[in-house]
C-alpha cells in the first residue's frame, strides 16, 4: 500500500490530519515557524465546506475556538510560543467551561521574541497550566511525521472524550520537515456523536437551555465544579498516558521526547554498538507524565540522562518519577540550538563511567 | 381580567441581581422582547460578558455562553462561523467593550460578523466598584479618578459608536439612551432592527445603549437618570449612524 505514502511537510501534516478528523473549523493568527499550517487549512478546510478565519490576535483565535468549540464542532488553533502565551487565558476559560478542541504549538527558541528555531522550552507552560485556575489538559510531544499524524488524529477524540483542550506539542524542526507519512480515512463531521450541551439554539427540540460557563460565584460550587474536573483529570492520567521505551533491559537510559528524541537515537546506537547497556524512555503524554514507565525500569536502571532543547523542563518530572536513589544528569540545548548526538553520548558515557558500569 | 403588561418571553422567570434603579434591566427587557417579537428566541445564543451583566444568561431564556473579559465578540465569531443560522448576540458593558475587548469589538465590526451587539455605556465599571472607564467623562468622579477625570493624564473619553461607525463591515449601529419612557421607546426600535439586521444577514450591528450606575455614580436613581440626560447625551449623541436600507422602520 506504499502508493498511500504522500511525502509532506510537518505543518501541513497536522492540518491535513485535522481535516481528517474531522475538524472543520480553524481560527489562527501567523507567526514562524507554523505558517504552512493555517495556510494549508485556508484553503482545505472551505473545500471540505468548513471555515478558516485569520483572527486578529491569538487572544481573539482562541476565543473564537471558544465560541465554535461552545457551539459543538470540532475546531483548532495553532501558533508558535509567542502566540501559545497569548492564549493562555482562552486554554483556562476552555477547561473551566469544559469545552473540546486542539491546539498545536510549533515551539521556538524563547524567552520573549527569542528566536524562530525549534526548541521545548515551553515545557512547563504546556504542562504545568500556563493559564490560571487548577487545570490540565492532555499534551502530545510526537517525535516523527506519522506520529504527529496519528496523534492530532487522535487528539480530537481525546478531547472530545474529556470535553478538555488537547495540545499538540512540537517544534519548529517538526513543523518544517518532510517526510513519508499515510494518513487516517478522511471522516465526515456529521457522522459524530451529536453533542447534546451545545448551545445551537434551543431550535424547538428541548426546552432547557444549554450553557457554556465556567463562572462559579459561590466558593463552595467552585469547590465541586473543581472535583468534578479534577475527577476527570484523574481519568486521563488513567487512560491517556503514552510512552515507548527502547531497550527494557538496559541499566542506563536517555529520557527525551518529540524531536530531541530523535536525535538521542542516534546516540543511543553509537553508543550500544560501543558495548554500552543504554536505553530510552521516550514520553509521548507530557501530561500526563508517564512515571508508569520509569516506574517499570527501577529495578535494573541505574541512572538517567534527560536531553531537551531547553534549560531543564522535562527533567524536573523525570526527577519525580525515578526518586532521589538514581542519579539524573541533564544536557540541553536553548534557543533554537538543536544538540549534537556526540555531546549526548559523551554525557552518558560520563555518567557511566562515575556510576561504574558495565561497557 | 386582561394582562397589559407581562414578562417577555425570552426573559426566565428570575429576580436579578441588578441595584434597585439599574438600567441593565430595561436594557434586557428590549432584548428580550426583540427575541420575542422577530420570534428567535429558540434560534438565539447570547454571549455573556464580565461586568455586572455577567449573569445574563440566568435571565434569557435561550442558549448562552460566558466569555472572557472583553472577548464575547470573537467568541461570538466562533459561535456564528459554526451555526450560521444561529442568531447570536453579545451583552457587554463599556469597560468590557471599550476598554479590554476594544480590538474584538473592532475586528468583529470590521469582519462584518452577523452577529448583534448589545453594548451598554454608564460611563463606569460597575462591578468592580465604580474605577474610571474609557467612557468615564471630562471631570466625573469615580474611585480611580478621585478629583474628576483629567483628561490631560487619561485622554478623553472614547466614543466608541463614531469609531466604528467608518467601517464597511457595520450594517447597522445607533445610540440610544434609557433615561425616559420617550427615549426607551427609540431604543426599542434600534434593538429590533439590529437583530432584524442579523436575520437579514447584512453584516455587524451594535447598539449603544446610554445607561446609569446610581450605585457607583453616588446618586438616587432620579438624579442619576437626570445626570445622564444632562452629561452623557451631550458628548454621546443619540441617533443612527448607520442603517441599511432593507430594514424596515418600525414606526410607533
Ligand atoms: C481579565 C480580567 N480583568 C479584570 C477583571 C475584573 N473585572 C470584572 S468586571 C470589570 C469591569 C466591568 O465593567 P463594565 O464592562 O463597564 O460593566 P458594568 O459592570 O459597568 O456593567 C472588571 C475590570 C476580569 N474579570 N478579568
Ligand atoms: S453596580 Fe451599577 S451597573 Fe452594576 S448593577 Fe449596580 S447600578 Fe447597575
Amino acid at each position: 500500500m506504499d502508493q498511500d505514502l504522500q511525502l509532506v511537510k510537518g505543518n501541513e501534516a497536522v492540518a491535513e490530519a485535522a481535516a481528517r478528523a474531522g475538524c472543520r473549523y480553524f481560527f489562527g493568527y501567523p507567526i514562524t515557524p507554523q505558517n504552512e499550517l493555517p495556510a494549508y487549512m485556508s484553503w482545505r478546510l472551505p473545500e471540505l465546506g468548513g471555515v478558516y478565519l485569520q483572527a486578529e490576535s491569538e487572544v481573539a483565535a482562541i476565543n473564537m475556538v471558544y465560541g465554535a468549540a461552545g457551539a459543538g464542532v470540532r475546531v483548532m488553533t495553532s501558533s508558535s510560543s509567542p502566540g501559545i502565551s497569548l492564549k493562555q487565558e482562552g486554554i483556562s476559560y476552555l477547561a473551566g467551561s469544559e469545552l473540546p478542541c486542539v491546539i498545536v504549538n510549533m515551539v521556538r527558541g524563547g524567552p520573549g521574541l527569542g528566536s524562530i528555531q525549534p526548541a521545548q522550552s515551553d515545557y512547563f507552560q504546556a504542562t504545568k497550566g500556563g493559564g490560571h485556575g487548577d487545570y490540565r489538559m492532555v499534551v502530545l510531544g510526537p517525535s516523527d511525521l506519522q506520529e504527529l499524524v496519528d496523534l492530532t488524529y487522535e487528539s480530537f477524540n481525546i478531547a472530545d472524550r474529556y470535553r478538555n483542550p488537547v495540545m499538540i506539542l512540537g517544534d519548529g524542526i517538526m513543523g518544517q520537515m518532510m517526510e513519508p507519512v499515510r494518513f487516517p480515512e478522511l471522516l465526515d463531521p456529521q457522522t459524530l456523536p451529536v453533542k447534546e450541551w451545545a448551545t445551537t439554539g434551543r431550535g424547538g427540540k428541548r426546552k432547557e437551555n444549554n450553557l457554556i460557563n465556567s463562572l462559579y460565584l459561590d466558593a463552595e460550587a467552585c469547590w465541586e465544579h473543581n472535583q468534578k474536573l479534577g475527577e476527570k483529570y484523574r481519568q486521563m492520567k488513567e487512560n491517556e498516558t503514552r510512552w515507548e521505551i527502547l531497550y527494557e533491559d538496559a541499566e542506563f537510559y536517555f529520557a527525551a521526547y518529540g524531536t530531541t528524541a530523535r536525535i538521542v537515537k542516534k546516540a543511543l546506537e553509537s553508543l550500544r554498538q560501543r558495548g554500552y547497556s543504554v536505553g530510552l524512555v521516550r514520553p509521548i503524554s507530557l501530561w500526563p507524565f508517564p512515571d508508569q514507565a520509569f516506574a517499570s525500569l527501577a529495578e535494573k536502571a541505574r541512572g538517567y540522562v534527560v536531553v531537551e532543547m531547553s534549560m531543564g523542563q522535562m527533567v524536573e518530572d523525570v526527577r519525580l518519577a525515578v526518586g532521589s536513589e538514581l542519579p539524573v544528569e541533564f544536557i540541553g540545548t536553548a534557543g533554537g540550538v538543536m544538540p549534537h548526538p556526540s555531546d549526548i553520548s559523551d554525557k552518558m558515557e560520563t555518567l557511566i563511567r562515575e556510576v561504574g558500569g558495565h561497557k | 381580567m386582561k394582562a397589559v403588561f407581562t414578562r417577555p418571553q425570552a426573559l426566565s422567570d428570575q429576580a436579578t441581581h441588578y441595584c434597585p434603579g439599574c438600567l441593565h434591566g430595561i436594557a434586557h427587557r428590549l432584548v428580550a422582547e426583540a427575541l420575542d417579537e422577530l420570534d428567535l428566541t429558540e434560534r438565539a445564543v447570547g454571549v455573556a460578558s464580565v461586568g455586572c451583566s455577567v449573569f445574563t444568561y440566568n435571565y434569557f431564556d435561550c442558549d448562552f455562553q460566558q466569555a472572557a473579559h472583553g472577548r464575547a465578540p470573537a467568541v461570538a465569531t466562533g459561535i456564528k462561523r459554526a451555526r450560521p443560522d444561529s442568531i447570536v448576540f453579545t451583552y457587554q458593558g463599556d469597560g468590557d467593550l471599550a476598554s479590554i475587548g476594544a480590538a474584538e469589538a473592532m475586528h468583529a465590526a470590521s469582519r462584518g460578523e452577523k452577529i448583534t451587539v448589545i453594548f451598554i455605556n454608564n460611563a463606569i465599571y460597575g462591578m468592580t466598584g465604580g474605577q474610571m472607564a474609557p467612557t468615564t467623562l471630562e471631570g466625573q468622579r469615580t474611585t480611580t479618578s478621585p478629583s474628576g477625570r483629567d483628561v490631560s493624564l487619561t485622554g478623553h473619553p472614547l466614543r466608541m459608536s463614531e469609531m466604528l461607525q467608518g467601517l464597511p463591515g457595520v450594517a447597522y449601529l445607533a445610540r440610544v439612551s434609557c433615561h425616559d419612557v420617550k427615549h426607551i421607546r427609540q431604543a426599542k426600535q434600534s434593538v429590533q432592527k439590529a437583530f432584524e439586521v442579523q436575520r437579514e444577514g447584512l453584516g455587524f450591528a451594535m447598539v449603544e445603549l446610554l445607561s446609569n450606575c446610581p450605585t457607583n455614580w453616588g446618586m438616587t436613581p432620579g438624579e442619576s437618570l437626570k445626570w445622564l440626560e444632562e452629561n452623557m447625551i451631550p458628548y454621546y449623541p443619540i441617533g443612527e449612524l448607520k442603517t441599511p436600507e432593507a430594514v424596515t422602520d418600525h414606526g410607533e
